[in-house]
């Protein structure tokens, strides 16, 4: 069995008073596609954002590659952030710098590359993406898909061992969703990555994962292979993968809290 | 009650000011420790000390010759009754050179750069081109601000004697013209009325301007919150907040100087 590369253990996330994950522990194997699924205000991207060091536990472990980054120092963790690669879900690209200059920003400040070589590099991963020519265009001059292709291509600048995605086909048109879940394919076939890949489209996940998570209200209500989590019995789980609606209350005392919240 | 809210608001402002000197700290600290590369962040001052520096010189030069013209004409209005008209250049150059020069200067500077440097830090946060940056390695505050604070910190006091210069250049217009002088008179008498001091004291002002512009700036940046509507709210208070700090630290930096030297 491969060494996993990201190992998260009890992990709990908190935002003041309020948990959002409580106490998830799942494993992404080297070359392995992991799928997180869950539904709007899930915990799934708060995940995410716990993955790659945007945000910090309140308790448990992350270990990526090997190295605690819930504890690691900001050297460290930048070490290991040269070796992940993440795909805003609206590309996140810096808007005073060209699509060539985006992808060239990491290869120039953690590379000692030759500007020559870096704008070769550039027009490889922008050829990879399928937006060639365009690296001399503004982040605001792409559409929705190609600012998506293009993140992925500075995702992928420093040839990272692992990829995150955020919502990659989100907002998309199928068309466009479909080209987009061909790229990840692609991508996982010619790179062997590691990949977290967090959406709430069924087809994509089908498609895409090797493995998947579904996150409810902050815990892991299925994990396992794709063909495993698709006939989990598990109530919840049915109601996503079914997409049948939420009509039962949450839990009364919750529902209580919603309106005596921060009231004195 | 009222106890209770007063403690409360003391406790926000040093909150806030901890925080502004915390993000100057910082930035301090990126300038000399930062694993970014030297050269690239030198790169960026030299853009930005272009953008808010040679930028500015249009509308300071206009506004301060302006100005000069008005302090010329308000002065002699007295002047002449006191049959003291020599004195103008004397008037227009002491309160240029000691007072509105570095204020208009830095007014100006806080309306085009401090309100930018909000709203550029608070759109990429909103955008996520902050957490962006973060998940490249690249840390926010030596990236973005350490090259704003060595840009304002040079171009500052080169403002604030542009803009005294043609405050001078204002005043000696309503000199030669209604005044009496000719221009070389009106010049000699301006050198005759400034002491080295009057300058230097001006610069030195500039400098922590520029400082507390970027600091204000940056920090209101960092600070705004989710949506369009909250980076306008970041800008806003960026130039509010700018121009009291920047009246504060005049009425500081005057007292200082008239403790020290005492009455000319």
């Amino acid at each position: 069995m491969p060494a996993p590369v990201i190992a998260a253990t009890d992990l709990r996330v908190r935002f003041g008073e309020r948990e959002i994950l409580h106490g998830l522990t799942f494993e992404v194997l080297q070359k392995e596609t992991l799928v997180v699924l869950g539904g709007s205000g899930s915990g799934k991207s708060t995940l995410l954002r716990t993955l790659v060091g945007l945000e910090r536990p309140s308790s448990g472990q992350v270990h990526i590659k090997g190295t605690d980054i819930t504890t690691a120092s900001t050297r460290a963790m930048d070490d290991i952030r040269k070796k992940i690669g993440l795909a805003f879900q609206g590309g996140a690209l810096i808007g005073s710098l060209t699509v060539g200059e985006n992808i060239a920003l990491p290869l120039l400040e953690h590379t000692t590359l030759a500007p020559s070589t870096i704008e070769v590099m550039v027009r490889i991963k922008l050829e990879q993406v399928g937006l060639s020519g365009f690296e001399h265009y503004s982040p605001s001059q792409l559409s929705g898909g190609m600012k998506k292709r293009a993140a992925f291509a500075r995702a992928m600048a420093l040839d990272p061992d692992i990829l995150f995605f955020d919502e990659p086909s989100a907002g998309l048109d199928p068309i466009t969703a479909a080209g987009i879940d061909d790229l990840i394919l692609s991508l996982k076939k010619a790179y062997s990555l590691s990949m977290v890949v967090v959406t709430h489209e069924l087809a994509s996940a089908y498609l895409i994962a090797d493995r998947m998570i579904l996150i409810d209200r902050g815990n892991i209500a299925a994990m396992g292979p794709v063909e495993e989590v698709k006939n989990s019995q598990h109530p919840r789980v049915r109601q996503f993968l079914d997409r049948i609606a939420d009509t039962t209350q949450d839990d009364d005392v919750d529902h209580l809290r919603m309106f005596t919240e921060g009231i004195r | 009650m009222w106890v209770a809210a007063i403690g409360e608001a003391a406790e926000r402002q040093v909150d806030y000011l901890g925080g502004v000197a915390l993000l100057l700290g910082r930035s301090a600290r990126a300038m000399v420790l930062s694993p970014l590369k030297r050269g690239r962040m030198f790169d960026r001052a030299v853009h930005q000390a272009m953008a808010v520096g040679v930028g500015a010189i249009p509308i300071i030069s206009l506004i301060t010759f302006f100005v000069g013209v008005i302090i010329a004409l308000q002065g002699a209005y007295e002047l002449q009754r006191l049959g003291a008209m020599q004195l103008m250049a004397s008037v227009v150059a002491i309160s240029i050179t000691r007072e509105l020069g570095p204020l208009i200067a830095a007014i100006v500077v806080i309306g085009r750069s401090g309100s930018a440097f909000a709203a550029e830090i608070g759109t990429m946060r909103v955008t996520e081109e902050l957490d962006a940056l973060k998940t490249m390695a690249l840390d926010p505050v030596a990236f973005l601000v350490a090259p704003k604070f060595l840009a304002m910190a040079v171009m500052m006091p080169c403002l604030a004697i542009w803009a005294d210069l043609m405050g001078i250049l204002g005043g000696s217009l309503f000199g030669v013209i209604g005044g009496g002088f000719t221009f070389g008179s009106y010049m000699i008498a301006t050198s005759e009325a400034l002491l080295f001091r009057d300058l230097t004291s001006g610069c030195i002002k500039s400098v922590v301007f520029g400082i507390v512009i970027t600091a204000v700036g940056c920090y209101e940046g960092f600070s705004t919150g989710a949506g369009a509507e909250e980076v306008g709210r970041s800008t806003t208070r960026a130039v509010v907040i700018s121009l009291l700090m920047l009246v504060l630290i005049d009425l500081l930096f005057t007292i200082l100087f008239y403790v020290a030297r005492g009455v000319r």
